[in-house]
């Protein structure tokens, strides 16, 4: 390494914090090489001639006197083909790599890997032609880099100029696939970018979300829905479900690039992703979803600096991908894991603490992040527009949303999945709570639902919503005064929203057919859980009507049916609907 | 690391002591997490300590036992260039030590076969192998409803005055997987009382678990920062045993919330910024370096199962300890106080507990068939059964429903016959779920909604 002449030396070492002086011109954020390991770190703070570096690896057996080398780079991460099915730690070393380079099941220190592949070789297929002027963005060739996604070799950022060579054929990413002549020179392009992972990539425009991501999950996709580009947050105690819910917004959602960083949680959990992505179908294209998948594992006791950085390694490798005009996922489980990891560090350097010690920069932080997301209109010539969705997990102590992680997270998403831990405990899943709930891309994605579900879909919803509001209301009346004080309606009021719990919202994600339902299927089931509702109210409201009557009836058995139905026979909904229609009005001749 | 450094750095500079904390001044080429010796005139016995924070030539040392009687005036401090160590052997099986390491049953000293970190390192999660061999503790409330799994870290809940020793005790007894493989139990103690460390002993003595165990205790009575030493020599033990001589290892650690006020002496000492309750901000990365040294890894034969049990103070599950401990851990089985009172033993709060792992270790190659439909069945039908306990301690029994009324007996009798079992009964998972669908026969048929029919026609007893 020629960085001899950037030597500084060590003068503080305090768990994952290292203070060090003498290193030449040194940066913000710039990657350093800590000890005799040369452990991998970055300069967060300046003072005087004093750089605080955070270590991103284990600081065990470190000490002052011991040398520094500067490296001159921010902390950055590699872009080109070869990211898709790649397993990383927080700071994108390949975890296979890692294993096999320390020869260990442990993560051992000082490796030194790169994100991709120097020696994989892949074809390229130009696109820009010799003499075309090009800006950052267009793209100059493609990659077939998995069977699902098209890889976008694109123009790095900032430079602009005429092409004066472009290659097709197989090169590995650091070959010379393209020659662009520029004001300072003829630039050598290879499909590897490096891109700062502190700076978000830039964009044309961002333009207002309108489009849902479909999840296959009822609750969400029905009553909660976020937008392609669209921030949720979903806070929950542990236990109630926050895992299982990215997992399986992860292997469903109809994103077409996801990110997956495992924040601080557990090795296990990870393991299990592991596992079962490549295995498992997306039930979107047929294809194994781990062709479309990257995974960024850095689990609770792995380095708590590099806990930090993965977040930001995981939306900058997302953004690369909804710079090429693709519509991006990113789940952060947990979010809350990041703040902590920045408050132990700023804890470290005897920063002044702000709310539960948290630095008093954890909102802008959460702020920057979340600002991430967006649809945008791509960088370059070519009108492309990519998306990218942030669903993040936060983890309140206690489930206590007015803690300052979860408070700074709610101020910068606009869709919220609470997840209660009651729920959890009457195993009714997923635990998001219909009434503290909200989603604000509802108005955003009314006219999608009109033209490509049914016109009646946002009023059907709403309608369901209030049910399930009044039946709050009611439940409260039973349980002082018992079932028998009520009217009828409002039997059948509770009736039905029962039913709008157990046999709508309640969905089990372990279980093949009931984990994913298509948005059309949704719209059926509710509908057709409403129309006894709509049906019925006319009826049990007439006097003497004896609502036991209408309580045994047949077709109620059924309800719980309605989400087996396969999504190709819409019709069977329709036969239900008459049959509801003709039982309860039959109910009617008998009364007379 | 590349450079070897044995050098060993003595000095006489002692500049301050404050709680577990020791001051160096004047010192050179010291590494952070180093061990340190330190000698005070007159005594013979060498102090043990490690580096904490090292500043210019100023060096923070923790010191692993009480600070009382030590000098800054002529005591030696060497600096050791290794970080704390523990020689492992297997014939550390059948052996019990202090919760510093030391020999504590009067045997002879542990021939070492291997001199081994404490502090551990990150399991790779792409060397880990998923848990997924079902552990049968015959206990139906864990078998059937919070399957624990080989390889898992599953705490126990507790709170003051609930019997989680008897069932600590239960599961090491009893727990077994379908190969019918022993596990050998590490198990280690943190600041309980000595009847409480007696207890274990004489339990694992008494049923012949001793010979495959090995004990650390560290009791009330022992020294506070020793605690934080106890868990980390524990697991190293474990890893050896599991990793490197493939045997199957269950790890009980108690309790865990002394092992945290520890931490928070320790923290208060440096005088840190303290996050919620004065717990150190790090709480949650310290934790999972001791709960996250459970598992498999792929291509080793043994596996480290974890049980650390914990004391909710006043019950409180939203306690610092608790919380972030369930944030780490795969799950957990609460202790209910509730059961408890009602004499139902073991008291495990079924709906409360969760084993996140479950669905790994079910199914009809694992347990059976019906085992998934039946517990979310069971699950399902005891939650009406309560909802109708607490209405009908306000309304009066017989304003319930005819199928409230039959899931209120249910309950009940879920609750005496199902959760409640004698402290040396092992049952066997399928007698479990036999006694499951047995009390099933109980609640009208229509309401089996959670599993599926053809379960149902099998297994249901026909009455």
């Amino acid at each position: 390494m020629n960085t001899e002449k950037k030597k500084g030396i060590i003068t503080r070492v305090s768990g994952p914090l290292v203070e060090a002086k003498g290193l030449i011109a040194p940066k913000m954020y710039e990657v350093v090489r800590v000890g005799d390991a040369e452990l991998m770190g970055e300069i967060i703070e300046l003072k005087g001639d004093i750089s605080s570096i955070q270590v991103y690896e284990e600081t065990a057996g470190i000490g002052p006197g011991e040398p520094v080398y500067g490296t001159g780079g921010t902390m950055s991460v590699d872009l080109g083909p070869g990211l898709l099915e790649s397993i990383y730690d927080g700071i994108q070393r390949p975890l296979k790599t890692i294993e096999e380079k320390s020869g260990s099941c442990y993560i051992a220190r000082g490796i030194e890997v790169d994100g991709i592949d120097r020696d994989r070789t892949w074809d390229i297929t130009a696109v820009a032609k010799v003499g075309d002027l090009v800006s950052g963005g267009d793209i100059l060739g493609e990659v077939q880099e998995t069977s699902l996604i098209m890889h976008k070799v694109m123009v790095p950022p900032g430079i602009s100029g005429k092409v004066k060579e472009v290659k097709s054929g197989s090169f590995n990413v650091t070959e010379t696939i393209a020659v662009i002549e520029t004001f300072e020179g003829d630039l050598d392009i290879p499909m590897l970018q490096k891109w700062p992972i502190r700076v978000p990539r830039p964009k044309q425009t961002k333009i207002f979300p309108s489009e849902p991501l479909i999840t296959g999950g009822r609750s969400i996709d029905t009553f909660f829905p976020v937008a392609k580009g669209g921030a949720v947050a979903i806070p929950g105690p542990f236990g109630s479900g926050k895992t299982v819910t990215q997992q399986s917004l992860a292997k469903y959602c109809d994103a077409q690039v996801i990110v997956y960083v495992g924040c601080g949680e557990r090795g296990n959990e990870m393991t299990e992703v592991l596992n079962e992505f490549p295995e498992l179908i997306d039930p979107n294209t047929g294809e194994a979803l781990m062709k479309r998948t990257i995974l960024i594992a850095n689990t609770s006791n792995m380095p708590v600096a590099a806990r930090e950085a993965s977040v930001y390694s995981g939306i900058t490798i997302a953004e690369y991908y909804r710079d090429m005009g693709y519509s991006v996922a990113l789940m952060a489980d947990s979010t809350s894991r990041w703040a902590e990891a920045m408050r132990e560090i700023s804890g470290r350097m005897e920063e002044m603490p702000g709310e539960e010690g948290y630095p008093a920069y954890l909102s802008s932080r959460t702020a920057e992040f979340y600002e991430r997301a967006g649809v945008v209109k791509c960088l370059g010539t070519e009108d492309r527009t990519g998306a990218l969705t942030v669903i993040g997990a936060v983890s309140p102590p206690g489930g206590d949303l007015s803690e300052p992680v979860s408070q700074a997270t709610l101020r910068v998403t606009k869709c919220f999945w609470g997840l209660d831990s009651a729920l959890a405990y009457k195993k009714h899943f997923p635990t998001i709570n219909w009434l503290t709930s909200y989603s604000l891309y509802v108005p955003n994605l009314e006219a999608y639902w009109r033209k490509e579900i049914a016109e009646d879909f946002p009023e059907v919803r709403a309608s369901a919503l209030t049910l399930l509001q009044a039946e709050a209301k009611l439940l409260e009346i039973v349980k002082l005064v018992g079932m028998e004080s009520l009217s009828n309606t409002e039997k059948l009021t509770l009736e039905v929203s029962r039913m709008i719990r157990e046999d709508f919202l309640f969905q089990n994600a372990f279980d093949k057919d009931d984990s994913y339902t298509p948005p059309m299927k949704q719209y059926r089931i509710l509908k057709s859980i409403m129309s006894i509702l709509t049906i019925g109210k006319e009826v049990v409201s007439r006097d003497e009507f004896e609502y036991s009557d209408f309580a045994k009836l047949e077709i109620l058995k059924e309800v719980p049916k309605l989400k087996d139905i396969s999504p190709d026979d819409m019709g069977a909904y329709d036969t239900f609907d008459a049959k509801v229609s003709e039982s309860i009005t039959g109910l009617v001749a008998v009364t007379k | 690391m590349k450079t070897n450094k044995i050098v060993t750095k003595e000095y006489k500079t002692a500049e301050s002591v404050s709680g577990p904390l020791l001051v160096v001044g004047g010192v050179e080429g010291v590494t952070y997490d180093e061990l340190v010796e330190v000698s005070v005139p007159g005594e013979k016995k060498v102090r043990v300590g490690k580096v904490l924070d090292v500043k210019g030539d100023k060096a923070v040392v923790q010191m692993f036992r009480p600070t009382a009687g030590l000098q800054t005036e002529g005591t030696k401090i060497r600096f050791k260039g290794e970080t704390a160590k523990i020689g492992v052997s297997t014939s550390m099986l059948g052996r019990v030590f202090t919760g510093g390491g030391d020999v504590l049953d009067g045997g002879p000293e542990i021939i070492a076969e291997k001199k081994v970190d404490i502090s551990g390192a990150a399991i790779n999660p792409y060397s880990r192998e998923f848990p997924d061999d079902f552990i049968q503790t015959g206990i139906s409330s864990i078998d059937i409803m919070n399957t624990l799994v080989r390889g898992q870290k599953l705490p126990i809940f507790s709170g003051a005055g609930l019997p989680h020793a008897r069932l600590a005790a239960q599961i090491a007894r009893q727990a077994s997987v379908t190969t019918g493989e022993p596990f050998a139990i590490v198990f280690g103690t943190m600041g309980v009382t000595f009847e409480e460390a007696e207890y274990f002993r004489k339990e694992f003595e008494s049923t012949g678990a001793l010979e495959r165990s090995v004990l650390f205790l560290n009791t009330a009575a022992d020294p506070v920062v020793e605690r934080i030493q106890t868990p980390r020599l524990a697991l190293t033990t474990a890893e050896y045993l599991a990793f490197e001589k493939g045997m199957h290892v269950l790890v009980i650690l108690t309790d865990m919330t002394n092992y945290c006020e520890a931490l928070r002496e320790v923290s208060g000492a440096r005088k840190e910024v303290p996050g919620r309750r004065g717990y150190p901000g790090y709480m949650y990365t310290d934790l999972s370096t001791i709960y996250e040294r459970a598992g498999r890894v792929k291509g080793k034969k043994g596996s480290i199962t974890q049980i650390p049990i914990l004391s909710m103070p006043d019950d409180d599950k939203t306690h610092p300890v608790p919380d972030l401990t369930g944030y780490i851990t795969e799950g957990q089985f609460i202790v209910s106080r509730d059961l408890n009172t009602k004499g139902i033993f073991p008291p495990v709060d079924v709906q409360g507990s969760l084993s996140r792992l479950w669905s790994a270790g079910v199914g009809p190659d694992k347990t059976r068939e019906d085992h998934a439909g039946l517990k979310d069945q069971l699950f399902a039908a005891y939650a009406i059964g309560k909802e109708a306990r607490e209405l009908s301690v306000v309304l009066g029994e017989a304003s319930l429903s005819e199928s409230d009324q039959d899931h209120l007996k249910f309950a009940e009798a879920f609750e005496k016959e199902f959760i409640n079992q004698g402290e040396r009964e092992n049952r066997s998972v399928i007698e479990s779920l036999d006694i499951g669908w047995r009390l099933l026969t109980m609640v009208p048929r229509e309401s089996l909604k959670r599993v599926k029919k053809e379960l149902v026609d099998k297994y249901l007893p026909k009455q």
